[in-house]
Parts: C-alpha cells; structure tokens; sequence
C-alpha cells in the first residue's frame, strides 16, 4: 500500500509511535499493523484509551508459524471499536529461540484464554500472565499441536487416571 | 476496565472452620449439555471460585484445515457451532470470498441471509429449550423441539440433504439453488409453527412469577466488565450495549431489511431470554422481507475459477475434465494475503481469520468462536452466586462445546 493511502487508525499509531510501528498495510481493506513485540502493551493501552481509537474489544488473539522465516512466530491481535465501529489488526513477530512476549490481560481482562491458547498451540510464552498453562491440551501433552513441524498424524502417549 | 483483573470475591465467610468443598461439574453432565467440566470451590451452596475447564472435544479443525483445500473445510465449519451449522458455512464463504475479491450474486446473499435468520431461530430455541429444561420447565423444550424438527423437516433436509452436516456454502456462491417450493414452506413454516410456538413460550415463561423469580437478577453482568472480557451476541446485548453486526457492520444485505436489536438491563439471565425471545421474533421479520424480496438469477458467481464445470462439459470435453479434476484434486486457487471477516452468529461475533500463502489450501485458519469468551466469563457471572444457579447461567450463555474446542 502506497504512504499516502494509509487510514486515519493506522495514521495516529504511526503519529504516536513511529519507528516502533515496523511497517503497515491496509489489504483487503483489514488495517494491519507490524509493531515491535518490546512496545506490545503500550501501544495496545494507548490503542484502547486514545479518544479518537478507543479499541475497547479485543476480539482475537491468535499465534501464526511461519516456518522457515525470521523470526518464526507472529502474534496477531484483533481490535474492535464500539464506539467508532473500526477495527484493526496489531501483529508483532517473536523469534523461536526467545518465543516470549508481554501479556495484554492488564489491557483488555478476555485475552486470558487466547494467551493460553497460543502458549497450548504454538509454545509462545506470555510474560505477566497469571495462569499460563494448556488450556486445550492436556497438561502431559508434549509439544505445540499448530506448529508446523508438528507432525498431524503423531501419536501421543496414553495417559491414565493419575496424569 | 481493568476492573474485571482486580474483582475479589468476599473471601473468608465459611460457615464454620472448614475447608471449602471442590464439586465437580461434567465434563459428562446432564446440564452441561455439552462435554464441558466446571471446578466449584463451595461454601455449603455458595460458589467462592469457578474455574472453567475445556477441551474434550477438540477435534483439531485448525490442523485438519491446514492440510485441506479451501472447499473441503466447508465441511470441517459445519462441526464448530452444530446447533446452526449454517451460520458457521456462511461465515467461512464469506472469509474466503474477501481474500478472493468475490462479489457473491444477489439471489445467494439472500439465501445466506435466510439460511442464517432460521439458523438463528433454531439456535435460539435449542437455548430457551434446555435452559428450562434445567430448570423443570420441560415444556418450554418441547414446544420450542417441535418448531426446530419442522425446519429440519421442511427446510434444512431439502436444502442440504442432511440435518448437521450441511456443508451447503461454496466459495463464491452456493452447493446448489433452493428446491422447488421452499420459499412457500419457509412462509408455512414461520406461520404455522415458529410464531405460534414463540407465543406459547412466551405464554408461559415471560410473566411467570416461578420463572422470573428463578432467573432475575442470577448471573448478572455490567456492560464494561462484559465489553471487556470480550462477550458479543444475545449476552452482550442483554448488558445493555447494542453490537449487532448486521446493522454496525452490515453484509451481505442486511441494510435492505427493516428490524430491531433488542438489548436487555442487567444483563442478568432473564434478560438473556428476554433478548433471544425478541430475536426470533426480528429473524421472522427478516426472513418474511428476505422471502418478498429474493430475486431470481444463479446463486454462483459466474467465474470458472471458482465454478465447478457444467457435467455436460466434464464428460464431453477433455478440457471440462481437466478442469474439473483440477478443481477437485488442487482445489480452488486463492490469492496470497490475510483476511479478517466476522459475522454475527448466534451466540456472537463469529470471526475467521485465514492466512492463505496462495495456493488450494489455507495456511492457517483461525476461529474465534463466541462461546470462548462466554465460557471465560462463567466465573465472572457465578462466583458469589448459588451453586443452583450455576445451572441456570449456563444454560443461558450457551456453551456450544463444538465451537469452543473446535
């Protein structure tokens, strides 16, 4: 997408933040921003509080493995606006070395089980979060089922009564 | 609205020098309905602290869905929300169709419009039904059973030849057109069956001292606490804040029908029944305009990219054959890119969210379930309550475990 075509959400986060904001794009008519994962909190409080934003829903949160790239992982975020009937996506990358990036349950209380759901998934850490544990899986489960490395068809051994 | 993170509940009032008792609920439980497993730590019938716990019915539809063409996951959608798998078709389609560029035709968006305004009727009503029935009101199930097996009956089964497993939505259009006379059974349907059914039920419930007593003021819920643990749909508009998706983000032709978004006060579990009652009633105000207004014409885009080639060209011509095995083996080819697209099912905002590298297939596919938030907010709605009304909270939010484990 060309500068000049950049929309009024993804103007004011860029206004705000600057080179923290790593690149944006508005496909397909879903306002995307790259930010940097060390921001994460601040620019999602800051995408909740500013008048003119005022992202009181997050809708999804959700892991993405690019297998082969770096960094491997992305964490992709879903906002919508009651008020101003907008949303936008927040996506930060984390590598697969150090896959750890800052909880947002202090910004929006319902991210709780889409951070344990992408730690179940895809092995990224939340840092702050309360109560990181599996929460599809079970807790004997070894390894992170949406990896792409993952094997579909990798058997599991059989638990009992005491697991 | 941090609130929600700093919520204590009255620690510390047990009755006498005990230690609080764990009760199980589920995960195999009459009032569950569902394969799910709730933890209580009680104070004799007091909840002090509910954890919620999830999970026995994952089937990997994320997995599964990332080693399949774009076609074949249509059937994967119909086991997420099997209460209206419809709705659950419809939504993928249109994911799909964005990353595409598609613009559907006009007879189609009016028969996902009324695809999903019954589904949601039904939905609705399998709610209501065995809320009450968890309450002894069995009744209600059976008057709001009858109207659901009559659409099954009459419009579901002609339509897709199957109760759940539908799989009616293609990419770009539908399986096939509506059969001969659906549109007067639908008519016959919503005269004779659902309306009559809606005021039975309401004839016995909505001023009924047993019922409200049971339900008012249980389970109840501000709107800044439900706005920020995420809840959309008939429980978020029983808080009081008006989302509705087809009027605040309108689709496919939900700006061409005239009808109201009920919203509740407290939020509480009478005001869950009280919004889904009206619902239905504004779905049959829908799908009466829908039934007036449904204009003739194909249901699929015309674009062979998409379409299935005629059969007449499949076995008279080598290149229909091509195409068609091509279609079937490679699946349908979709633009590189991510997509976002939500609709308002019936319990909620029903998002897919689809990473396509190009290609037959999804790279990844994401759902977010409404129930998922719901169920995270069951403690919020319980905890301080009384362990009987647990049951009837549940009952009201409705945990589609198929949605929520996907």
């Amino acid at each position: 997408m060309a500068e000049e075509k950049k929309s009024a959400v993804l103007e004011t986060l860029v206004g705000k933040f600057g080179d923290d904001i790593v690149s944006t794009h508005s496909d397909f008519g879903d306002d995307t921003a790259l930010v940097r994962r060390e921001r994460i909190v601040e620019i999602c409080t800051f995408l909740r509080d500013d008048p003119g934003l005022r992202f009181d829903f997050a809708m999804d949160l959700t892991g993405v493995d690019y297998l082969g790239e770096e960094p491997r992982f992305e964490v992709v975020y879903h906002l919508y606006s009651l008020e101003k009937k907008h949303r936008v996506r927040i996506k930060t990358r984390v590598p697969e070395e150090d896959p750890v990036i800052d909880s947002v349950i202090p910004v929006w209380a319902g991210m709780d089980w889409y951070e344990r759901e992408a730690y179940d998934m895809y092995g990224i850490v939340f840092r702050n979060h309360p109560n990181l544990k599996r929460i599809l899986m079970y807790e004997s489960f070894v390894g992170h089922p949406l990896r792409k490395d993952y094997p579909k068809a990798r058997r599991q051994p059989t638990i009992g009564p005491d697991e | 609205m941090t609130e929600v993170v700093t919520y204590k509940r009255e620690a510390g009032k047990l009755d006498m020098q005990a230690e609080p008792m764990l009760l199980n609920i589920g995960p195999s439980h009459p009032a569950t309905h569902a394969t799910l497993k709730l933890i209580a730590e009680l104070d004799g019938e007091t909840i002090l602290k509910l954890t919620p716990e999830f999970g026995y019915l994952h089937r990997c539809f994320e997995k599964e869905s990332e080693s399949h063409t774009w076609t074949q996951v249509v059937t994967y959608t119909d086991r997420l929300n099997y209460v209206s798998p419809l709705m659950n078709n419809v939504g993928y389609a249109m994911a799909v169709e964005k990353l595409c560029g598609i613009d559907v035709t006009e007879r189609c968006k009016y028969i996902r419009v009324l695809i999903s305004e019954f589904s949601r009727i039904i939905d609705h009503m399998v709610c209501i039904g065995t809320n009450m029935v968890d309450l002894g009101a069995l009744t209600n199930f059976w008057y709001f059973w009858k109207p659901r097996e009559e659409v099954y009956m009459h419009l579901i089964e002609p339509l897709t030849g199957t109760r759940l497993t539908t799989g009616y939505t293609r990419i770009g259009g539908m399986a096939w057109d509506l059969p001969d006379g659906w549109e007067e059974k639908a008519r016959g349907v919503i005269e004779h069956v659902i309306l009559p059914a809606i005021a039975d039920v309401n004839a016995l419930l909505t001023k009924n001292r047993i019922f409200i007593e049971r339900t008012m003021g249980v389970g109840p819920i501000t709107p800044k606490d439900a706005i920020a643990l995420g809840f959309t749909g008939p429980c978020l508009r029983a808080a009081g804040v008006p989302l509705d998706l087809r009027k605040d983000e309108t689709y496919l032709v939900y700006d061409r029908f005239d009808f109201d978004v009920p919203v509740g006060e407290e939020g509480d579990t009478c005001d869950r029944y009280m919004v889904r009652m009206e619902e239905m009633r504004q779905s049959v105000r829908i799908i009466l305009q829908a039934l007036d207004q449904l204009p003739g014409g194909p249901v699929n885009v015309d674009d062979p990219r998409f379409n299935l080639p005629p059969k007449q060209e499949v076995y008279g011509s080598i290149e229909g054959l091509m195409n068609h095995f091509k279609h079937i083996m490679d699946g349908v080819q979709v633009p590189a890119g991510e997509v976002y697209s939500a609709t308002e099912a019936a319990n909620g905002e029903l998002g897919y969210y689809i990473v396509s590298k190009g290609g037959g297939g999804p790279y990844k596919i994401k759902v977010r379930p409404p129930c998922f938030p719901l169920f995270q907010g069951m403690p919020r709605l319980c905890e301080g309550g009384m362990i009987a009304d647990l049951i009837a909270v549940l009952g009201s939010v409705n945990i589609i475990a198929g949605e929520l484990d996907r």
